[in-house]
């Protein structure tokens, strides 16, 4: 997988049996021992491995949940409250799968940045951005329906309001929303097929995440400078060096995610949804979960309409097209440089679209109503903005800083001039050691 | 490094302006007819649970378990919990099922087919105190006292920007029992000339959904009788009944500290090992 030829050379006799029917030793070999890393990689790069981890953990924490949870919505509250109260550690498995569903999407969050700041969707890397793109949608769809199932408040709600936007789409809308609830309302039947998907979704997840690291290996990982591996001075192995820095990185995250766990396991939840669902009762305001509220802002930014577009409808394409301009960033940019870290223009409009992002997210938590609505205009400007107007037009007007030949004369130019260098400074602030 | 930490910085910066100039955008408010609810934050209490190394003070739930018991279970349900996890307040196995058994709870059908009641036993939950729903309702005006099995857990009163960013440091996590308690001892509190309260309703300036609620003050000093010492104040019944009822959301609440404790002093030690194994891997290349 490696694009190379193979180093591996199996040494017993079991590996050489194998080798020779079904060589998964050497694939793995190939992909997590030689395969070859730029040896400047930051801890940025090390979320890759920190999402596996979360993957695996929520399907292990999922799975257990799932056998002591009942899909119906006279049982589905109770039967949640008797995991938290009477299952043996049922409260751990619970709260690990709840803010583990935030930690992957922090982590998923950190990740899509990394790409953004580094060009890693460029050429000949569309594909495994694309991959990535379809992993995150899904994700959505996962957290969304997983939010619905203990029958709370803002599951009941939240999901009445975000089928409720597909009734805005002309002609097909009405008939997607009733496939969806499987009825004219959120009910029964929405939260068994609910339960059933969010049971599936993860595992399609899954595969596209290999198809994701497959691309991956292919293709090669970027690396701080945006330049392309030359020789083989410009790598290490991925075996220890990136394992041994992954799992440094996935220690510190899994602090993180433990300190929520243990110590604020609902701070990221709604106390809402510890309220059971009633269908006559209107929470004073519906919010989606945090991962979700700057497309919820988006939505909401929407007040007029356009032309034939009503409002409705806008909002909820402006939502979609928030998503599905991803896809499109690769040829959005048309810079030739890769990495932001020579493009001085480009670094500062990308950390402006990082905080904007999360003011989006700020506003989505807040009521649709006087400044914040014309703040959350101006932000979703932005948003728009910035992918399809500065990318493109950055990208042939921006002189960028003079690019390293290669990455060795980059870490070697930076361990020279220590770490005031720009090239050094940039590439990573933890590298050291 | 440095170019980094100024571009950290000025992000930092452009966030916190534009949060500010949102915030500074809210309108004013008229104070008889108030928009946003409550009209007054809760105090933020002392609580022996909050913090990393928080613990259920046992007194004050045996405590509050009597408030629940002699006041507020006429009226609020507490259907999640069962009598035996009642060994949590340090009650011995006697002492629960002696409880237990001063309830009636209904059962059946027996082999003729008839429902009956019968003395209720540990594994039982706490009966509700109306036959359902639309009974609470009823009773009460209109608006069914809300079951109290999760409701420390069910209230939280926003803190707003930027508290709730310093709450993730300080472990924040008792916006419930803080709500609960600043409850209870609001009722005394007069409206605002010229504010209009619906019959049948109680102003409270901190209730979370309105100017008043359906519910009257429900206890007053000296109602509850203290068999340890505690002074006998609406303020003390406050607080030992939030604590009771943050209890009876999340019954294991020590149990979680506690293992935190373990798996993050693990983390740290197992991290930083792993980091010096990193550096010892990586000390031969430059990078
Ligand atoms: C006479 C019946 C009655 C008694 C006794 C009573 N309550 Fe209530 N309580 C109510 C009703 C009715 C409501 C619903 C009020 C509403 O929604 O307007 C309520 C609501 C509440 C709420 C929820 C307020 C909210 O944010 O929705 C809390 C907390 C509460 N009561 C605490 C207590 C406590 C603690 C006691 C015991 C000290 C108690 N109540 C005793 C009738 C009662």
């Amino acid at each position: 997988m490696s694009g190379g030829h193979s180093t591996y050379s199996p040494k017993t006799g079991i590996e050489r049996w194998f080798d020779a029917r079904m060589p998964l030793p050497r694939l793995i070999h190939d992909s997590f021992v030689s395969f070859p890393v730029p040896r400047n990689l930051n801890y940025a790069y090390t979320f890759g491995g920190i999402l596996s981890l979360m993957l695996g953990a929520q399907i292990l924490t999922g799975i257990v949940l799932a056998m002591h949870y009942a899909a119906d919505t006279t049982l589905a509250f109770q039967s949640v409250e008797k995991i938290m109260r009477d299952v043996n550690s049922g409260w751990l498995l619970r709260y690990l799968h709840s803010n583990g569903a935030s930690m992957f999407f922090i982590a998923v969050y950190i990740h899509i940045m990394r790409g953004l700041y580094y060009g890693s969707y460029k050429a000949p890397r569309e594909l495994l951005w694309i991959l990535g793109c379809i992993i995150y949608l899904l994700m959505m769809a996962t957290g969304f329906m997983g939010y619905v199932l203990p029958w709370g408040q803002m599951s009941f709600w939240g999901a009445t309001v975000i089928t409720g936007f597909f009734t805005a789409i002309p002609l097909v809308g009405e008939w997607v929303q009733q496939l969806l609830l499987g009825g004219f309302a959120v009910d029964n039947p929405t939260l068994n097929r609910f339960f059933a998907l969010h049971y599936l979704l993860p595992f399609m997840i899954a595969g596209v995440v290999i198809l994701h690291i497959w691309a991956l290996h292919v293709v090669g990982q970027t690396n701080p400078t945006g330049i392309e591996i030359k020789s083989k001075t410009d790598t290490v192995a991925f075996t220890p060096y990136a394992t041994i820095k992954d799992a440094f990185g996935m220690v510190v995250f899994l602090a993180v995610f433990a300190y929520f766990v243990f110590y604020i396991p609902n701070y990221l939840g709604h106390p809402d949804n510890y309220i059971v669902a009633d269908s006559l009762k209107t929470p004073a305001h519906i919010v989606p979960e945090w991962y979700y509220l700057p497309f919820y802002a988006i939505l909401r930014a929407i007040t007029f309409n356009i032309g034939p577009i009503d409002s409705k409808l806008g909002g909820v394409l402006a939502m979609f097209g928030a998503i599905a301009v991803l896809f499109f960033v690769p040829w959005l940019d048309t810079s030739k440089v890769r990495s932001a870290v020579y493009r001085p223009w480009y670094k500062l409009f990308f950390w402006l679209f990082v905080a904007n992002a999360i003011f989006l997210g700020w506003l989505g938590s807040r009521p649709a109503e006087g400044t914040y609505v014309a703040l959350a205009q101006a932000s979703t400007l932005y948003y728009f903005a910035f992918f399809l107007v500065i990318m493109p037009v950055l990208g042939l007007i921006e002189t960028p800083r003079r690019l390293p030949n290669s990455i060795t004369e980059a870490v070697l130019e930076k361990n020279k001039s220590g770490s005031g260098h720009p090239a050094g400074a940039a590439a990573s602030p933890e590298t050291k050691g | 490094m440095k170019k980094i930490l100024t571009g950290l910085a000025v992000f930092g910066l452009v966030v916190v302006g534009a949060f500010g100039a949102a915030i500074a955008a809210e309108e004013g408010h008229n104070e008889a007819e108030p928009t946003h609810f409550p009209i007054h934050k809760p105090k933020q209490e002392n609580w022996s649970f909050a913090g990393p190394f928080g613990t259920y003070d046992k007194a004050q739930l045996q405590r509050g378990l009597k408030v629940y018991k002699e006041v507020c279970s006429a009226c609020h349900s507490m259907e999640l919990v069962a009598f035996r996890t009642l060994a949590d307040l340090g009650y011995s196995e006697a002492q629960v099922k002696a409880f237990a058994a001063e309830y009636e709870v209904q059962d059946g059908p027996n082999a003729d087919g008839e429902m009956f009641t019968r003395k209720a036993i540990p594994s039982d939950h706490f009966p509700s105190p109306f036959p359902n729903h639309n009974a609470a309702a009823a009773a009460n005006g209109g608006a069914a006292p809300p079951d109290f099995s999760l409701i420390a857990k069910a209230r939280g009163v926003e803190r707003g920007f930027p508290t709730f960013i310093f709450d993730i440091f300080t472990q924040y996590a008792e916006a419930g029992p803080d709500y609960i308690h600043a409850l209870l001892t609001g009722f005394d509190e007069q409206p605002p000339a010229g504010m209009q309260i619906a019959e049948g309703t109680h102003y409270n300036p901190y209730f979370i959904a309105g100017k008043s609620l359906a519910m009257a003050k429900p206890i007053s000093d000296d109602q509850v009788t203290y068999d340890d010492g505690a002074p006998q104040t609406v303020d003390q019944y406050s607080r030992d009944v939030s604590a009771f009822l943050m209890w009876a959301a999340e019954p294991h609440l020590e149990a979680r500290k506690q293992t935190g404790f373990r798996v993050m002093a693990f983390l740290l030690l197992f991290g930083a090992l792993v980091y010096l194994t990193k550096r010892k891997v990586w000390s031969g290349v430059a990078h």
